[in-house]
């Protein structure tokens, strides 16, 4: 291996920064990684700690979140959803199921929305990643969002980062026009207060361009 | 989760390289290629999939679809599945493998998952997701709780004592009345396993779930051309209308000539550990009239023939005779 880099961990477990925009807040555990680029193959090799039986190093990642570059180092096993709130500090993203099941965590990459949570940060360098927060920001809201707030579309508002991605989303996709083909197509979105109805009119607002 | 080591592989030929020195590629597989992640991560996260190596393959060149000399189609193993289900030669050729991909999952899960991904998703039986629990698929031997209880989900057929987990996939069961070839690059050179051999019983070994050895990775699939004049409809009946798994579902392929069936592909899915392909229900039908309820019924009792209920989804075995009736009559209908 060439270019290797070794780092000891020795930073804070989690210092868990609720401004959005503070990036750069390492999560790190003892360990050593080790970096290498050899034949166009890059290995990040988190080599485990004897003491912690399975302990973890961290890798150093680029990604293009909300069109800003964020280098982050982070636990190779770490999620994009993960990363996200804990790492770049853009805690908009909410965690609901962690395994796929509630839509929650809804971001886009490259455009798609996809599971944040499903997804290895480490596995998005070179994507570009757009979060809630790079959607529209108060006072220049996003026509999804400003419907979401005319129709009174959530609660408790847990879910509603990730309704609004995927809505976001949905304007670009094939879809037909009825309430039924908005359902389908929101139907990865799990809302526990019930705002269904709320959701779809809001989302077919913007569609129909009222 | 464990940790792991990750590699990014930009070469077919490096991939397979690593992983071929995998202990297996089966349940316990110390490396694993990672796609979509929609399976693998969930799993991972669960400690179900504890790999200590993942090789990414979404960097290889093998998200294309390709028309093939002979007319069918050759799709590549990372495309993703909302890509192929929309792609136009899919919806006009083979409207019942776009039609199974969209009813299944969520839009965001299917921007994820790929062809290839999507061959190899695991069972939802609780048992397997659960560490806790015995799982003869997990950890060999150590039993199978779904046998007397909690089976509401699982398999029909195809079943043994050991593991009646069903297949969950609804791309899998088009693929399979659609005849598809899994192309595999291996260790030693390449080969192409016909869907209908590449899932493999539970057996006494539950654990094995299909063909794949160490270092194989699975290229792309191809689709033989479509049948000229076939109708076809991918139905899938469950617990919500969206965003939940099959209870049963029919992929249904028909021609008809002067008012019969002139050939016909079935496969289900829902009720069998490996995607159902039922060439006994197809054979009660070739030379019978179209539109003739008896013949329908006769049909789905043949492919239905060797159900083995358990405890709790003794309903899946009516409601997938009605679920391949009503299928067989939405593709004949404008016949
Ligand atoms: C909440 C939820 C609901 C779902 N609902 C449905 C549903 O209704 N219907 C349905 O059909 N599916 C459903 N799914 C499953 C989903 O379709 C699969 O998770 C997805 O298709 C897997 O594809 P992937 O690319 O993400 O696979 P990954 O998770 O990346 O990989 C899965 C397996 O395939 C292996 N693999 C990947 N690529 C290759 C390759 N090229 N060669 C060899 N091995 C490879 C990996 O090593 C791994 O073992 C659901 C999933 C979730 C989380
Ligand atoms: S947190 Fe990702 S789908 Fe629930
Ligand atoms: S608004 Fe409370 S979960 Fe949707």
């Amino acid at each position: 291996m060439s270019n290797e880099e070794t780092v000891s961990g020795g930073l804070s477990r989690r210092a868990f920064l609720s401004s959005a925009g503070a990036a750069g807040v390492v999560s790190a555990i003892e360990g050593r990684i080790v970096m290498a680029q050899e034949n166009g193959v890059k290995t990040a090799s988190a080599v485990r700690t004897p003491e912690a039986g399975g302990g973890a190093g961290i890798v150093a990642v680029t990604l293009r979140v909300n069109g800003k570059e964020q280098k982050v180092r982070i636990d190779p096993r770490a999620s994009l959803l993960d990363c996200l709130r804990e790492s770049v500090g853009l805690t908009g993203t909410k965690k609901g199921c962690d395994h796929g099941q509630c839509g929650a965590c809804t971001v886009h990459v490259n455009g798609r929305r996809v599971l944040s949570c499903l997804s290895l940060a480490m596995m998005h360098e070179g994507d570009e990643v757009t979060t809630i927060e790079g959607i529209g920001q108060p006072g220049n809201l996003h026509a999804v969002q400003a419907a979401f707030v005319a129709h009174d579309a959530y609660q408790c508002g847990y879910c509603t980062s990730g309704q609004i991605m995927s809505g976001v989303a949905l304007l670009k996709e094939p879809c037909g026009p009825a309430d039924a083909d908005v359902k389908e197509l929101m139907s990865g979105n799990i809302c526990r207060c019930g705002a269904y109805p709320n959701i779809v009119a809001a989302i077919q607002q913007v569609r129909k361009g009222a | 989760m464990h940790t792991f080591e990750f590699v990014r592989a930009n070469d077919p030929a490096l991939a397979v390289a690593i992983t071929s020195q995998a202990k297996t590629a089966q349940q316990g597989a110390d490396m694993r290629f990672v796609a979509g992640g929609t399976t693998l991560l969930d799993l991972m996260k669960l400690n179900v999939e504890q790999p200590a190596k993942l090789v990414d393959v979404n960097g290889l060149p093998l998200d294309k679809i390709e028309r093939t000399a002979d007319g069918g189609l050759k799709i590549g193993a990372t495309m993703r599945n909302a890509d192929l289900a929309h792609h136009a030669d899919v919806q006009r050729d083979y409207p019942v493998l776009s039609q199974a991909i969209l009813q299944g999952a969520s839009a965001q899960i299917r921007n994820m998952a790929t062809t290839a991904g999507n061959l190899l998703q695991r069972t939802r039986c609780m048992f397997f997701r659960d560490t806790a629990m015995p799982c003869n698929k997990r950890e060999p031997g150590s039993g199978c709780p779904a046998i007397g209880g909690g089976n509401r989900m699982l398999a029909i057929l195809g079943t043994s004592e050991q593991c009646i987990a069903s297949n969950p996939s609804d791309m899998n069961v088009a693929m399979a009345a659609l005849e598809a070839v899994v192309h595999i690059r291996g260790a030693k050179g390449e080969r192409d396993v016909a869907i209908g051999e590449f899932h493999v019983l539970p057996g006494n070994t539950p654990s094995r779930e299909n063909v794949l050895e160490p270092g194989d990775l699975i290229t792309h699939v191809t689709l033989p051309a479509a049948a000229k004049g076939s109708k076809s409809i991918y139905l899938k009946l469950r617990d919500r209308t969206s965003y939940e798994f099959a209870l049963a579902s029919a992929a249904v392929i028909v021609n008809v000539a002067d008012g019969r069936f002139e050939r016909v592909r079935i496969a289900m899915g829902g009720v069998g550990t490996k995607p159902w392909r039922m060439p006994e229900a197809e054979a009660a039908l070739v030379g019978q009239a179209v539109g003739d309820e008896a013949v329908m019924r006769r049909a789905a009792e043949a492919g239905l023939k060797d159900a083995r209920p358990q405890s709790e989804n003794g309903f899946k075995v009516e409601l997938a005779k009605r679920c391949l009736v009503y299928a067989l009559k939405q593709a004949t209908q404008n016949a």
